[in-house]
């Protein structure tokens, strides 16, 4: 199967391609770019005039739900999602029932995502059994079945000693650690930043210092032991500092921010809006302003969706007792063009960080249109917004906090391996 | 956003918090509240208005205190009451909170009054009963309790009828306090120019001063001068551990002892929403003194109730 794309503008950060040129995809692999490869004849031909042809997204945080819990969403759907969304890639987490914690069960997660011929899926495995803090898992057996990384996902390691070995340990063979930096003790029963919002509403406050302070030891853990660290879903302004001086001080580390908060504030809870209700939690416009700084002078170097589908029965409750989280495979990357057209970022910085970075510290072959590279593209279309609405998207979680709003960038098609796996028309 | 409390009349629709709540509909409410007062004093303690409806007392949480003047409040008005302590029957056997408030909808009640632990309850069942219906927020976790506020402030211009020439000052648990937050916001509302709170760091709220009041930690410089004296209810849970040391050191920081009081103006007043921890927050020689007017804040209590009611019913009309 011979494809063609051309006429649309191409954006490849990773080899720093931002022009017209045309497509050529043979086997499932990009076969040419600018140049028809000898003897191509296409069976199909697509006319990208006036739109986007970049890398398939690359999403570094994803609920997949599955296994265990179906009712919130399944397999299927969130990969459909996912390919609507143009997401090729996610990195999904291990807090399932029962946990990714066993290799037999990443196997199986992969085996299951394959036959669906949707999106790829790498599983960050568990880095504690149970993700319980106490027992590292067989590290080694699961990247052996698939896992690109581990991770606690939302569970803290209150040991430190057990905390530095799991750092010693996967740095033994070249794992990278996925964390998100929060005192437990700190956010103990918090459901909002703590601050005007949450003081007016009477919600339980989790402080911007429980951020900093998990993030000062981690990254001091890191500096120790050598380790490879990313940083998930950075909420704050000082967590930014740290992590923009601990790259200074040549310490590995890499971070993420949800897209949801480079947009929204406390001030979008509103009236105990439990869409709202994310963790980390939103914080205040300093703290806004503080993550998009550190993202365009790439301190923070992706941004993820945080999908986290939710079932209505879990979040038409008081606001404490909702359960966190937001859909978002499908709002990555309109909310992404919002973001970069509110703080004019050129369109080729959004995909490096939503695609070709992401990639890269999956340490997957991603994110990037070079010869001879899968042909995991995105065809879209900056222009043209839409309405995000309920009915309107895959994903079974229906919970977003920008419901009913318009949003720029249509996806047109989504190619994983060659394969249109998803097409607007 | 629109504002959950409201129609699109700009009448009052559902009683949710203060905040939110413009002055004029304060008044309106404590001016009604006024004709109530003399109600209980006649032979009959009836009114009319409510003949005919039905006004569902849902209690997520334990209270008997304020379930007891609502109740007194909506049979003085002639309605049928039905009280639902939910903290004891269905949400223990599982039953989601709307699941409990649909039945009651299908019961054909025409009026919620709740009270539950969690922050923004109520304005959750607002959002999911139909037209017909209003919702009166009685206690929702740490956010607010209007009609608590409401009495308070009725009170305090029972007492000091001038509200634009006052000092109130709020002392003890503001943090877990629903009460202190609804004081707050009717009192700035209703244009009192200085509002104080005095509390040790670990009972206040972050930000507590972005509400317009200023914040005292020290007992004697906040109540220097003070018209009024709230005082807070200290719960048992809050008294030993991380956030106080003790009930004793409390009281000898915090609690409203005649010494302190009289560092407020000669004719303060002192007021409590009970109920009261005698010997933690206030002296009993206070609390039963002659500058406390912790009693006429109970009458009153009935009256402000009676008033939300019967604005409620009559459409945002008073």
């Amino acid at each position: 199967m011979n494809i063609l794309i051309k006429n649309g503008r191409m954006i490849d950060p990773a080899n720093q391609r931002d022009a017209i040129q045309d497509i050529y995809i043979t086997e499932g692999k990009i076969a040419g770019i600018a140049q028809a490869p000898a003897g191509f004849s296409a069976n199909q031909t697509i006319d990208a005039s006036g739109l986007i042809v970049a890398p398939g997204l690359v999403d570094l945080s994803t609920r997949l739900r599955e296994p265990g819990l179906e009712y919130k969403a399944t397999l299927t759907s969130e990969l459909q999602a996912a390919v609507a969304g143009g997401v090729t890639s996610v990195a999904c987490l291990p807090d399932t029932e029962p946990t990714l914690d066993e290799p037999g069960l990443v196997e199986m997660l992969k085996y299951r995502a394959k036959t669906l011929n949707l999106a790829h899926v790498y599983p960050l495995g568990a880095l504690t059994t149970q993700l319980q803090g106490k027992t590292l898992t067989e590290m080694y057996e699961l990247t052996q079945a698939g896992c690109v990384g581990f991770t606690q996902a939302d569970q803290p390691i209150i040991d430190t000693q057990v905390l530095w070995r799991a750092f010693e340990y996967a740095t033994t063979f070249g794992y990278t650690l996925f964390l998100r930096a929060e005192d437990p003790f700190l956010a103990k029963d918090g459901v909002a930043h703590d601050g005007e919002v949450a003081s007016r509403l009477g919600l339980k406050g989790i402080p911007s210092a429980a951020e900093s302070l998990a993030l000062a030891t981690i990254l001091r853990i890191a500096s120790e032991t050598n380790a490879k660290l990313h940083i998930c879903r950075l909420s704050t302004a000082e967590g930014v500092t740290l992590v923009r001086n601990a790259k200074k001080q040549g310490i590995r580390v890499t971070a993420d921010v949800s897209i949801q908060h480079l947009h929204l504030t406390e001030l979008d809870i509103g009236y105990f809006n439990t869409f709202a209700h994310l963790r980390p939690p939103l914080r205040t416009q300093r703290d806004l302003e503080a993550l998009c700084e550190g993202v365009k002078d790439g301190t923070i170097d992706a941004i993820c969706s945080d999908h986290t589908p939710v079932d209505d029965d879990d979040k038409i409750l008081p606001f404490a007792e909702s359960e966190i989280g937001a859909t978002g495979l499908e709002l990555l990357l309109p909310l992404s063009l919002k973001w970069a057209d509110a703080y004019q970022i050129p369109l080729s910085t959004v995909i490096q960080r939503i695609s070709t970075s992401p990639a890269n510290i999956m340490g997957i072959p991603a994110g990037r249109l070079s010869i001879g590279d899968a042909a995991d593209i995105v065809i879209f279309d900056s222009k043209t917004f839409t309405k995000i609405e309920a009915n309107k998207l895959k994903s079974m979680g229906k919970n977003t906090p920008f419901l009913n709003l318009e949003l720029p960038g249509q996806v047109e098609y989504t190619f994983v391996e060659g394969q249109a796996r998803f097409s607007r028309l | 956003m629109f504002n959950p409390q409201l129609n699109a009349e700009g009448k009052l629709k559902h009683l949710l918090s203060i905040e939110g709540l413009p002055k004029s509909i304060l008044n309106e409410i404590l001016n009604t509240a006024e004709s109530f007062v003399g109600i209980a004093e006649r032979e009959v303690k009836k009114v009319p208005l409510l003949r005919g409806k039905t006004v569902c007392n849902i209690f997520f949480e334990n209270s008997t205190r304020t379930r007891t003047t609502f109740e007194i409040a909506a049979k003085r008005l002639s309605a049928d009451v039905l009280n639902l302590n939910v903290s004891t029957s269905s949400q223990s056997k599982g039953e989601s909170i709307l699941d409990t408030v649909n039945n009651l909808i299908a019961m054909h009640a025409d009026m919620f009054v709740v009270r539950h632990y969690q922050s923004g309850a109520a304005h959750l069942i607002a959002q999911h009963v139909p037209d017909s219906i209003s919702v009166i927020n009685a206690g929702d976790g740490r956010h607010s309790h209007p009609t608590q506020g409401l009495l308070d402030v009725f009170t305090i211009r029972k007492f000091k009828p001038d509200m634009h020439n006052l000092r109130v000052a709020i002392v003890g648990d503001v943090l877990h306090s629903r009460v202190a937050r609804s004081e707050i916001h009717a009192l700035t509302t209703l244009g009192v120019p200085e509002v104080r709170v005095i509390a040790p760091k670990t009972l206040l709220p972050t930000n507590i001063e972005k509400l317009g009041v200023q914040v005292f930690h020290d007992m004697k410089a906040g109540l220097k001068d003070v018209d009024v004296v709230m005082m807070l209810r200290l719960q048992n849970e809050r008294m030993n551990g991380a956030m106080l040391p003790s009930s004793q050191e409390y009281f000898k920081t915090y609690g409203l002892t005649q010494e302190k009081l009289d560092l407020a103006r000669s004719d303060a007043i002192v007021m409590h929403p009970g109920p009261m921890n005698r010997g933690v927050e206030i002296d009993s020689a206070v609390a039963d003194g002659s500058q406390s007017v912790i009693l006429p804040q109970v009458t009153y209590g009935i009256a402000v109730r009676m008033a939300v009611m019967a604005i409620l019913a009559s459409g945002g009309q008073a």
